[in-house]
């Protein structure tokens, strides 16, 4: 990719960003609901109450209170949270690779399922199998991801409970790792016990976000691969005597998988942002769970500095998608 | 024997189904001496002093297990020896003094001393040190330490001062260690003088406690605590029943009926120190004492009770419970909605010309509360109140109160686990207090001689005669005292707690 792309796309990049701390900042101050409100004391008084707002810095003007953050972000300081009283980086670092290594579990989990249905299918389309399994994508899709997220809990966490269903490891565990990265450093350091205790944790939460975003890619991968199925080197291939599996797989999915990835990519980003919910259920503590904790007690430093990072992370995924999808399909490379 | 659960048997089915080895790991709880609690709220802060959390009455559960108050308190809100053995007043009311307990260590195995206590008190009532409760805390200085003998000055009297030794805010912390590690240390690893030690935390998850051995009060019966943290009331729910927790509490109470009768679970609702409460405004329609003593009149707090809780509440007349200091049975709010349609009458109001205003409640942050406020719109449609119901999420009703913003009626909960008047009644009906709503020189000229009241006795009679006032000129509509629900498995004898959530020391193996 050429440099002056580059840099126009990290350009943009910044300006979206700086974009979603504007909004944030002024949405949360918006919004009804002021943190001061809920720390009052039974016998505060009004010099009390105003020396309280002082010291958050909730006195001054907007304007001035979103340049103050500006240049502490720009120093790489997101300040300290209202209500955990810890720097903002501090409590994201440590929940950050909770939500990443279940949200990258559910979209590996998403792609195989979504990349199997639509092989599946157009292997087998025009029969029943095809009708049975877009039916089946259909619910799929039409239940949302908090949906099924309480539907594991109560299937597979009560009625046969073959699986934990809160938290991220058994509590009766040390794993003595160093970092928050559990699957990664306990796979790297042979902690294959705990490994399995995590995945055993992280299993429902991840296909609760992973079936919606299965059936999407099944349903695009599948219908683009209809499209390349009735192209012309897919007949010229047929007359070499490929075999349909080989067609399949090495012809009409190559090619088919590109738009199926741009549209994962914007996907990925709604799972992210589904992770909200569905930590909360399972009570999972990644960010999403911690960012309605931070809401309700109206934690505006740690609010912003969760929606920042889910501006980065989305950033981030965008920016992968975009190099992903010109490294694979050859006009964008050479265009 | 091995015997294995219906869980255990098909994780390891499904271990060695996936992986075709058994590396399926059983979880620790319910076995040997671990009690697991699915708790329905997270932990923010191990600072149980300072900030938002210190004042959130459910937390308390948590810190002490780990941290020691300066006064103990029982299950019933009786007040007992906790760090400080000894505690009270000079004759004169301008001295305190405490007796602090010897032979007690701090986790870290360093002693506890007098020191402590008074570096906690000095911290705690520093201004701008972060102590919501700090206004209390500040009403002594000048401490002076003789061995395990502490006076200090009394710079205003404050009645209520021992009370709040037991409860938010009221502990002992580490004066040299904090010193040592900082806010931030502490908050990666604290230390207190409590029944159990901090093991593991991890935030939004849960955290690990180990029976401390040298606990003075005896080491606690389980070895190990475990607190999840389960905010969403169904995944509790999942918890208790499918065995991954001994103990929760706050479940639904239709699925606590379900749940309590289920094999080998047990379950116990006790009356806490939470109240639901109507907010009046002085302003508008609540400026006329009719509409007000209708809105009072014409509540079937009963039907409530029955029909929406299930029976789990008790109707209630003033902001005073049956535990607290300045119950006053004899004071009732009569449900008759023909008087409260006659008092509208007067008033020139009636179903056909009903008198207009808002009600403000949230939804889903108690048990039933904005049910609770449909079926009260609803008896006051009856006799000629027509309310609209305007949903709010917390913080926005924290927030118009400041601003003394309220409607006309909010509805709201009220706790109070000192069960002192001052803190039910005084700061929820006292017009200086940023909490109060209703504002009217009668009232406050009521209240304002009770705070430094030095006779106990005649204090808690002046507090008596304030909520009779209340409830005659209806300046607040109290509803209900809540009840909590605690699910247990039934090889745990679980001792209920007025304050707020059972406390893991109140936890025994049946």
């Amino acid at each position: 990719m050429p440099l002056s792309i580059i840099l126009s796309r990290a350009l943009s990049a910044l300006l979206t960003l700086f974009g979603v701390m504007v909004v944030v900042f002024v949405l949360v101050r918006v919004v009804p609901g002021d943190p001061i409100s809920m720390m009052i004391a039974p016998g505060a008084t009004d010099a009390d109450i105003a020396a309280l707002r002082a010291h958050y810095g909730l006195d001054l003007p907007i304007w001035q209170q979103f340049w103050v953050w500006f240049k502490q972000v720009l120093q790489g300081n997101l300040g300290t949270s209202i209500s955990m009283k810890q720097g903002v980086i501090t409590i994201i670092a440590q929940r950050l690779p909770a939500t990443l290594e279940l949200a990258i579990f559910a979209l590996i989990m998403a792609v195989i399922w979504g990349g199997f249905i639509a092989l599946v299918s157009t292997a087998w389309r025009g029969t029943w199998v095809e009708r049975a399994i877009d039916n089946f994508n259909g619910i799929m899709l039409a239940v949302p991801d908090f949906i099924w997220a309480l539907t594991f809990v109560l299937v597979l966490g009560v009625l046969v409970p073959v699986l934990p269903i809160s938290g991220r490891s058994d509590p009766s565990i040390d794993a003595g790792l160093a970092t928050q990265f559990y699957i990664l450093e306990g796979l790297a350091r042979a902690k294959f016990a705990f490994v399995w205790d995590v995945l055993k944790h992280m299993l429902l939460p991840a296909c609760a976000l992973a079936f919606p975003l299965a059936a999407v890619i099944g349903r695009v991968l599948k219908n683009t691969m209809m499209d390349v199925m009735v192209q012309d080197y897919i007949t010229l291939a047929r007359i070499k005597g490929l075999s349909s599996i080989r067609i399949l797989l090495q012809e009409a999915l190559r090619n088919a998988a590109v738009p199926a990835l741009a549209l994962t990519g914007v996907q990925f980003t709604f799972l992210i942002g589904g992770t909200v919910i569905t930590e909360r259920i399972f009570s999972y503590p990644g960010i999403g769970n911690l960012a309605i904790d931070a809401v309700i007690n109206r934690d505006l430093p740690l609010i912003q500095g969760l929606v920042l990072t889910f501006g980065i992370i989305f950033i981030i995924v965008n920016m992968a998608v975009d190099a992903l999808t010109v490294w694979l399909n050859p006009r964008l490379r050479h265009a | 024997m091995i015997e294995l659960s219906r869980r255990q048997l098909l994780q390891g089915g499904l271990a060695g189904m996936l992986l075709g080895q058994g590396l399926g790991i059983t979880a620790a709880h319910a076995e040997g001496s671990t009690v697991t609690i699915a708790f329905n709220v997270n932990l923010p802060s191990w600072d149980p002093t300072t900030g938002l959390s210190a004042v959130n009455p459910t937390i308390q559960a948590i810190y002490r297990s780990v941290f020691d108050q300066f006064i103990g308190q029982k299950p019933n809100l009786e007040f007992q020896p906790g760090l400080l053995t000894e505690w009270g007043w000079s004759d004169d009311k301008k001295q305190v003094f405490m007796t602090v307990r010897e032979g007690v260590k701090w986790h870290d195995g360093t002693p506890f001393t007098a020191e402590d206590v008074v570096w906690s008190l000095e911290r705690a009532g520093k201004m701008d040190g972060g102590n919501p409760i700090a206004f209390i805390w500040s009403k002594i200085g000048n401490f002076k330490v003789d061995g395990n003998k502490i006076t200090a000055d009394v710079l205003q009297f404050e009645p209520t001062l021992f009370k709040w030794m037991s409860f938010l805010t009221g502990y002992v912390m580490p004066k040299a260690y904090f010193e040592k590690v900082g806010a931030e240390g502490f908050e990666a690893k604290p230390i207190g003088t409590g029944p159990y030690m901090v093991d593991q935390f991890e935030r939004n998850a849960f955290v690990r406690l180990k029976a401390n051995p040298d606990y003075w009060g005896g080491k606690p019966a389980f070895e190990t605590v475990v607190f999840k943290f389960v905010p969403d009331a169904t995944s509790r729910v999942a918890e208790i029943e499918s065995g991954s927790s001994d103990v929760t509490v706050d479940v639904p109470f239709e699925e606590y009926d379900r749940l309590k009768s289920k094999d080998g679970l047990a379950g116990v609702v006790t009356p806490v120190s939470d109240i639901g409460m109507i907010f009046l405004n002085n302003d508008g329609p609540m400026l006329d004492k009719n509409v007000r003593m209708a809105a009072a009149m014409s509540i079937d707090k009963k039907a409530i009770v029955d029909k929406l809780l299930r029976g789990y509440a008790t109707p209630i007349s003033t902001l005073e419970a049956p535990e607290y200091a300045a119950f006053d049975p004899t004071i009732v709010v009569p449900y008759d909605p023909e008087k409260a349609a006659e008092l509208l009458k007067a008033s020139g109001f009636g179903p056909d010309n009903p008198v207009k205003f808002t009600i403000q409640t949230t939804r889903g942050l108690k048990p039933k509360d904005f049910e609770m406020v449909q079926a009260i719109v609803g008896m006051w449609r009856k006799v000629g109140i027509e309310a609209e119901i305007e949903v709010y999420e917390i913080a926005k009703h924290y927030e118009l109160r400041a601003a003394d913003k309220l409607a006309p009626a909010a509805f709201y909960n009220w706790g109070n686990a000192i069960g002192d008047p001052t803190t039910s009644t005084g700061f929820s009906m006292f017009g200086p207090s940023p909490h109060s709503v209703w504002n009217t020189d009668d009232l406050d000229g009521m209240i304002g001689p009770l705070w430094g009241e030095a006779d106990e006795q005649k204090r808690i009679d002046g507090w008596k005669a304030v909520d009779k006032y209340i409830a005659e000129n209806a300046y607040v509509i109290p509803l209900i005292q809540y009840q909590q629900p605690i699910l247990f498995k039934k090889t745990i004898k679980v001792t209920p707690n007025v304050a707020g959530s059972p406390e893991p020391a109140q936890m025994s193996p049946a």
